[in-house]
């Protein structure tokens, strides 16, 4: 695995993790009230299901205070988080028959244009459809945006969600996210760009201009 | 030179800074020439930028409770 500044321990997490341990209840809740969301949204992409998607959040808190006596810091907290989280959903979305590592191999969307929207040269036939994108602002503030994107996102394959929600969700880099779904680099990318792209198609087709 | 489709398929591997030399550049001349693939690069970015901007979900406040009472169970 590559080794990257941002995957240690940083001396926040050092912190952190002392007054963990010292048993600081206010360090507890803001560590809770900053990772609980995207626990939820990233086990979604394995369980399926809001309301088991909130069971394997919750054990894996208990798993990270079971743990964190353990800690070493050789990755920073939130992959040694993120690793107890994405392993316990995956064993729960295979114990719920939700996914199986060989389902997501298969998948052949690959979320990029159709080749008729390009001529017999590969230059755009039917081009892209303006979708708001030179307002970014006002894009994401409108609810037809959003419900599309979490639609779009409820539609993924297990770990392709998993990268898109750890990446453009949560804001982890590459190496990170390798780390904690222990996939490759390229493959990182390749899922990753599906991913966008599908998002991309998805607001394009909802809300697309001629 | 590449052409429009290649653009779409190569757009993450330049965003994320992993096309070679020449394949950079060669994105890059393209963009400057094409304005419709400027858009479905505008596109992809916004896009990325957008799920960064997805409301983020509270815990529940029982749930909480929950967890902080165990916290301080852990940790006596």
């Amino acid at each position: 695995m590559k080794g990257t500044a941002s995957s240690v321990a940083s001396a926040e997490d050092t912190e952190l993790v002392k007054s963990l341990r010292a048993g600081d209840p206010k360090a507890f809740s803001t560590l809770v009230d900053r990772h609980h969301g995207t626990f939820v949204r990233v086990a979604m992409a394995f369980v399926g299901d809001r309301s088991a998607a909130e069971e394997v959040a919750q054990d894996t808190w208990m798993a990270v205070l079971t743990g964190l006596g353990g800690f070493e810091g050789r990755s920073s907290l939130k992959t040694w988080m993120f690793r107890i989280l994405t392993n316990r959903a995956k064993t729960r979305g295979v114990r719920d028959a939700r996914s199986s590592p060989s389902a997501l191999d298969e998948e052949r969307d690959e979320g990029l244009p159709p080749a008729d929207r390009f001529n017999e040269r590969g230059m755009w036939a039917s081009p892209p459809r303006p979708f708001g994108e030179d307002t970014p602002e006002k894009l994401v503030l409108r609810h037809e945006s959003l419900s599309c994107i979490e639609a779009e996102l409820a539609r993924l394959p297990a770990v392709q969600r998993a990268v898109l929600t750890l990446r453009d969700i949560e804001g982890l880099d590459a190496a990170e996210v390798c780390n904690i779904l222990e996939i490759g680099e390229t493959n990182q990318r390749v899922l990753l760009h599906r991913a966008r792209s599908k998002v991309r198609r998805a607001l394009e087709e909802e809300l697309g201009t001629d | 030179m590449l052409n429009c489709q290649q653009i779409t398929q190569l757009v993450t591997d330049y965003v994320e800074g992993r096309l070679s030399f020449g394949k950079r550049l060669a994105f890059q001349m393209h963009i400057g020439m094409c304005r419709h693939c400027r858009r479905y690069l505008r596109q992809m970015r916004v896009a990325t930028k957008a799920l960064g901007s997805l409301p983020r979900e509270p815990i529940p406040a029982d749930v909480k409770q929950e967890l902080l009472e165990r916290f301080k169970n852990w940790k006596a």
